[in-house]
């Protein structure tokens, strides 16, 4: 009942040893993930918490453990190589949690994975997580999340963890919630993840969460109204925000009429889904739209 | 991070785009002294970072050196209003000298992110000299865009195509596969996140010119790029804001309403942003305080939130996540005790890391802070104290 991450998942924490990237292992492991390795260059041989083996290359991490799921928490400066190392390894998930890496690295990267086996989640994203199987492939508060089968895709993730306590809170349960990231140039953008949302039978609807700038939920917009029979519920983040100022994500700059709130909550509308004006009411309409269609 | 037009010039000339001659000067000797060496007749620019120089006075033609002077006499110094910088305009530091040109067809050239496409987009239009957007919505067919696969970069057929959709041919189409190859190579060597040329200008006596340029750059590539990054212009942005990131808050942004805000995570800053509005409130600002560890952070947002005399209350919206809830409390009930504060309602909504102990220490301060549990009771509550003031 998931999509991408789920009990089949081996973790691999690239920059296991760091600040963020140890604590969120240890949280993860604490959840029920199966974390099977990290990687931090020239800590090969270590064992962290006495528990998972560092490796100094991804490519042993791979070989000597089986990892299949990499999650990166490498300084942006070195945040491309860490993607493209794990990419070179064959690994067929990469998660990178990395704030502030240059719009042009991610252009290269997302060019070089191109038709490779490696799909991308984020940068600048809150990773994703797969509640019925304890898979924690992130940073998100575990306790907040409950299984179900209403299907998660956000650019953000504190509202992430917003729109998941009101579905909690709700009665309504989650399959998977996968936050995409919110730079310009992403791995995976929210209509891919919409798809695989849609074809996952575990799913039953799905909440979209956007925000202003781009045209990544109008892309989303027109894939659900041509293929999605699923309840959407959607809120678009930034009505209030004025143009032209980026507004913490790099991808939230209002720049030309597609980028408003307004085109993108219309482009939703017309294409089916549910949308809502405030964030306050993201669970309880999901609570109604699945009682409507008698779902819960 | 945004240049002035004779940064993104000095930039482009690096790169081989050809542009007309001229300095910059700060003093109206100076810009004698450039219009003698350009041979008296120039055109007098305003430095300053908003569009729309031209309507607000801030573009003057001078047709001899003493002209020059007395131009940017007027114009150094002066509050520069245009339809970008608000009413109290931007004032003027520098002015840009620059030869006169004759003018026979105004055209549009732009490289920025795609990010649909993932790569880098040219956009060029036969429609120069105007608002693109205007151009865009009322005639598309005069927009052409071209993308640049990042695997092999710029070639000359990209290049052909811009020209030929752009009319040129011969010895202007040579001089435009100049400029565009300059802009790709300018846009790619600085980490750009957009190079915008309008107009770029064909003369009558055939040379094809970038008469005005705009480059915006990558601030999350600003590391690698120390030479760009000193051209920062900090009387540019709002003493607020510059203030804001000196005190390591990053992602403050002031906004003309009366109801500060205090928030983790973009997506929900921008959130609660919107749940203000539709309260029938007005946020002040949008404010990222990151993941907090420190509760001096609070304290510090508190400062820069209230040196806004707009501000007569605040919402803090804290979903703890990799923040803990009651470094956040711990912050507020110390901004509370070291900042003067009379009559300024706070509401406070926690959840997620560490929330009880988060709500304890709210509670065990005494202080008359409002709580909430969701948001939308906060934006509620935040609205009916502000307005109940």
């Amino acid at each position: 009942m998931s999509v991408l991450v789920d009990e089949n998942t081996r973790l691999l924490v690239q920059g296991i040893t760091g600040g963020e990237g140890s604590q969120h292992a240890r949280r993860s492991i604490a959840y029920g993930t199966n974390v099977v390795a990290g990687v931090t260059p020239g800590r090969g041989g270590q064992v962290f918490d006495e528990k998972v083996p560092v490796f100094n290359t991804v490519a042993q991490a791979v070989s000597e453990t089986g990892a299949n799921v990499s999650i990166i928490f490498v300084p942006a400066p070195g945040a491309a190589d860490a993607i493209l190392e794990a990419a070179a390894a064959a690994i067929p998930l990469v998660v990178c949690i990395t704030e502030g890496v240059p719009a042009l690295d991610m252009v290269m990267v997302k060019r070089t994975l191109a038709g490779s086996g490696t799909r991308l989640i984020g940068p600048n994203c809150p990773g994703l997580i797969t509640p019925g199987t304890h898979t924690r492939v992130g940073i998100m508060p575990g306790d907040v999340f409950t299984p179900g089968s209403v299907g998660v895709i956000s650019r953000s993730g504190t509202l992430v963890y917003e729109a998941v306590a009101q579905l909690t809170a709700n009665g309504v349960g989650q399959s998977s919630c996968v936050g995409v990231g919110g730079d310009p140039v992403i791995g995976t953008t929210q209509r891919e993840a919409l798809e695989m949302f849609n074809a996952d039978p575990d799913t039953a609807a799905i909440v979209l969460i956007g925000e202003i700038g781009g045209t990544a939920e109008q892309e989303a917009a027109a894939y659900l109204k041509a293929h999605v029979k699923k309840p959407v519920v959607a809120f678009i983040a930034g009505s209030t925000a004025p143009p032209g100022r980026r507004m913490g994500h790099a991808g939230a700059i209002i720049s030309g009429n597609q980028g408003t709130a307004a085109a993108k909550k219309a482009a939703l509308a017309d294409a089916g889904a549910t949308v809502v004006d405030s964030p306050a009411e993201i669970g309880v309409t999901m609570k109604r739209v699945l009682h409507e269609r008698g779902m819960l | 991070m945004k240049l002035h037009e004779y940064q993104a010039k000095e930039i482009l000339a690096q790169f081989g785009v050809p542009l007309p001659a001229g300095r910059v000067a700060t003093s109206p000797a100076q810009a004698r002294q450039i219009a003698e060496e350009l041979g008296g007749k120039v055109v007098v620019k305003a430095q300053i970072h908003a569009g729309g120089r031209g309507k607000g006075g801030g573009v003057k033609l001078a047709s001899s050196p003493a002209e020059a002077e007395q131009r940017a006499a007027d114009i150094i110094g002066m509050q520069l209003v245009t339809p970008q910088t608000g009413a109290q305009g931007q004032k003027v530091k520098s002015v840009l000298i620059a030869e006169q040109t004759d003018i026979a067809r105004e055209l549009y050239l732009s490289l920025l992110l795609d990010s649909a496409a993932g790569g880098l987009v040219f956009i060029a239009s036969p429609a120069g000299g105007m608002d693109i957007e205007e151009v865009a919505a009322t005639r598309p067919e005069e927009i052409h865009r071209v993308v640049i696969d990042p695997a092999s970069g710029y070639q000359a057929y990209h290049g052909r195509k811009l020209a030929y959709a752009l009319g040129l041919s011969g010895d202007q189409l040579r001089q435009a596969l100049t400029v565009f190859n300059g802009v790709y190579r300018a846009y790619t060597a600085s980490d750009a996140s957009l190079v915008e040329i309008n107009p770029l200008v064909v003369t009558n006596d055939g040379r094809v010119l970038a008469l005005d340029a705009k480059v915006t750059i990558d601030d999350n590539a600003l590391y690698r790029r120390p030479d760009i990054a000193a051209m920062r212009d900090k009387d540019e942005e709002d003493p607020l804001e510059v203030e804001a990131q000196e005190m390591g808050i990053n992602n403050y942004i002031k906004l003309d309403g009366n109801i500060g805000c205090v928030v983790n995570g973009a997506g929900l800053a921008m959130s609660t942003m919107d749940v203000i509005k539709l309260a029938g409130g007005e946020p002040a600002n949008f404010l990222d305080i990151g993941t907090v560890n420190d509760p001096q952070r609070v304290v510090s947002a508190f400062k820069i939130m209230t040196k806004d005399k707009a501000v007569k209350g605040v919402l803090i919206n804290i979903f703890g996540g990799m923040a803990r809830t009651d470094v956040i409390a711990t912050g507020v009930v110390e901004a509370k005790r070291q900042l003067d504060l009379p009559n300024f309602p706070i509401v406070v909504r926690l959840a997620g890391t560490n929330v009880e102990e988060g709500k304890r220490i709210i509670a065990e301060s005494g202080l008359p802070v409002i709580t909430a549990d969701d948001l939308g009771e906060a934006a509620r509550k935040a609205v009916a104290a502000v307005q109940g003031l």
